[in-house]
């Protein structure tokens, strides 16, 4: 899929300025929405996406209740209105790879085993999309979880390493995901290093892939500081003596 | 009465915060992994013998032997009603569980749906199914009154260190309040007084960790109070 487009100049800056290895500007806020138990809003260049969590609450139907331990549901949705074709609403077999997906990641973290019967459920809404919105969606439903105090073992950072006009580069947009040769998004568990999500869309050579990794695991901790700081400003104000309690 | 003394730093923690490697015990809301202790909630870190926990911040509210709950009857079966006690789990109340000698079939006759109830947990086992009971003292049925709920890990907060602050909530709105632990409190007296107190009482929960938070509460409470209830309002 050649085009003229070029996609790094010579001096290695790319269409919006930015080097090979940079991630966009991002920011993070947790607890926008006090109507669910947790709720966090993500912006990562010109994406935009709200994650709300509910639970642990009791499952239904349920049929899918799991006596040994919680399930985690996640419906990962698109607005008809977050990509510039109108997308035609409602679920599609795009939107539900990426909720089982994103599931199955937040539940590598979660202490499902405390909550048997129960279900986490996970919304994630996409405002606007600009290419890597399953890595801005996971890593905003991650901090919803943590907001929700649903206890866990680690926050689940995300980003999508890609290739275009033959240069690896981190964090694609629209335009590089759209005329570049792969896209590879990951997850992963920062204190271990385990990778909870890894897709490859296109060819990369094993070396490639390699480096890909190397660049998408150095920006998942970059992401995660900055997860965990979202979390820490929403009680900035530090807590202080918890009390006797009775009555 | 104020908080300025003793362990002033209060550290928040989010989920896979180090919290300990030097052979603290893990307490509440944390895990080991390779012999050091991590935090797996949001919350503030406490250490207290030996142990570390993690204070939660937010969370639904998990039931503990012996807690006094407040609750709402959501369902009733021919001999038992199911509770909802904002937990994650519904829990029933069965009929032997009430002071009343129960009929099979006549639940309906002595609590009905959306009834009101303190009531004490009963057990809850490790696959986490929940009784509860009213075969205590001072367990009952909460006749009128409004029901507000709040984030249950602000309880301590709205009881206040030795139930100072809910004793100044009841004396100067006059009403009458049961808070149960499970983060639910009802509230009885005078439509104006319930509305001054169930807005105290969300202050509390919004403001948990500012300081000087009971001068402020009292200060907001007597503002609103109209002025003859005022005269015999005191600590």
């Amino acid at each position: 899929m050649d085009s003229d487009i070029v996609m790094v100049d010579d001096n290695g800056k790319r269409l919006d300025g930015r080097k090979a290895d940079e991630l966009r500007p991002m920011k993070i806020e947790a607890g926008v929405l006090p109507n669910a138990d947790g709720s966090a809003y993500l912006e990562i260049g010109k994406n935009k996406v709200l994650a709300a969590v509910y639970g642990p609450r009791e499952c239904h139907p349920r049929h899918l209740q799991n006596p040994a331990k919680a399930i985690v549901q996640c419906k990962y949705n698109m607005q008809s209105y977050s990509v510039g074709d109108r997308k035609r609403p409602g679920p599609d077999r795009r939107s539900q790879e990426i909720s089982k997906i994103t599931a199955e990641a937040l539940e590598a973290v979660i202490q499902v085993e405390l909550f048997p019967r129960a279900s986490i459920d996970v919304y994630i809404e996409i405002l606007q999309a600009n290419a890597g919105t399953r890595c801005a969606g996971l890593t905003a439903a991650s901090v919803a979880v943590a907001d929700a105090g649903i206890p866990m073992r680690d926050m689940v950072p995300s980003v999508a390493v890609g290739k275009a006009n033959g240069h690896l580069l981190l964090d694609l947009n629209k335009e590089e995901d759209n005329y570049g040769e792969a896209d590879l998004p990951l997850a992963i568990i920062p204190k271990t290093n385990e990778v909870v999500l890894l897709q490859m869309d296109g060819h990369l050579t094993r070396e490639e892939f390699d480096t890909a990794m190397k660049m998408g695991v150095t920006a998942c901790h970059e992401i995660y500081e900055m997860q965990k700081d979202a979390l820490r400003r929403r009680y900035s104000v530090a807590a202080d003596e918890e009390q006797e309690v009775e009555e | 009465m104020e908080n300025t003394n003793e362990r002033p730093k209060r550290e928040v923690v989010v989920p896979g915060d180090l919290l300990d490697d030097k052979g603290l015990r893990p307490g509440s809301g944390t895990y080991v992994l390779d012999d050091k202790v991590y935090s797996s909630l949001l919350g503030v870190k406490s250490i207290r013998s030996n142990y570390v926990n993690v204070i939660p911040l937010s969370g639904r509210y998990l039931p503990q032997t012996a807690d006094t709950v407040v609750g709402t009857i959501i369902d009733i079966g021919p001999s038992n009603w199911l509770v909802d006690i904002n937990a994650p789990y519904p829990a029933p109340l069965h009929v032997n569980e009430v002071p009343w000698r129960v009929e099979f079939g006549d639940t309906a006759r002595f609590l009905m749906v959306g009834d009101v109830i303190m009531a004490k947990i009963l057990m809850m086992d490790e696959t986490n199914k929940i009784q509860v009971t009213m075969n205590e003292s001072g367990m009952r049925k909460l006749q009128g009154g409004h029901v507000i709920k709040i984030s249950y890990s602000k309880v301590p907060r709205v009881i206040g260190k030795g139930g100072s602050m809910i004793q100044m909530i009841k004396s100067i709105t006059d009403c009458r309040v049961f808070v149960g632990q499970n983060g639910v409190i009802w509230i009885e007296g005078e439509l104006d007084n319930v509305l001054v107190a169930a807005k105290a009482i969300k202050m509390i929960d919004e403001e948990a960790q500012s300081s000087n938070l009971t001068e402020k509460v009292k200060e907001y409470m007597e503002s609103a109070m109209p002025a003859e209830e005022r005269a015999d309002s005191q600590e």
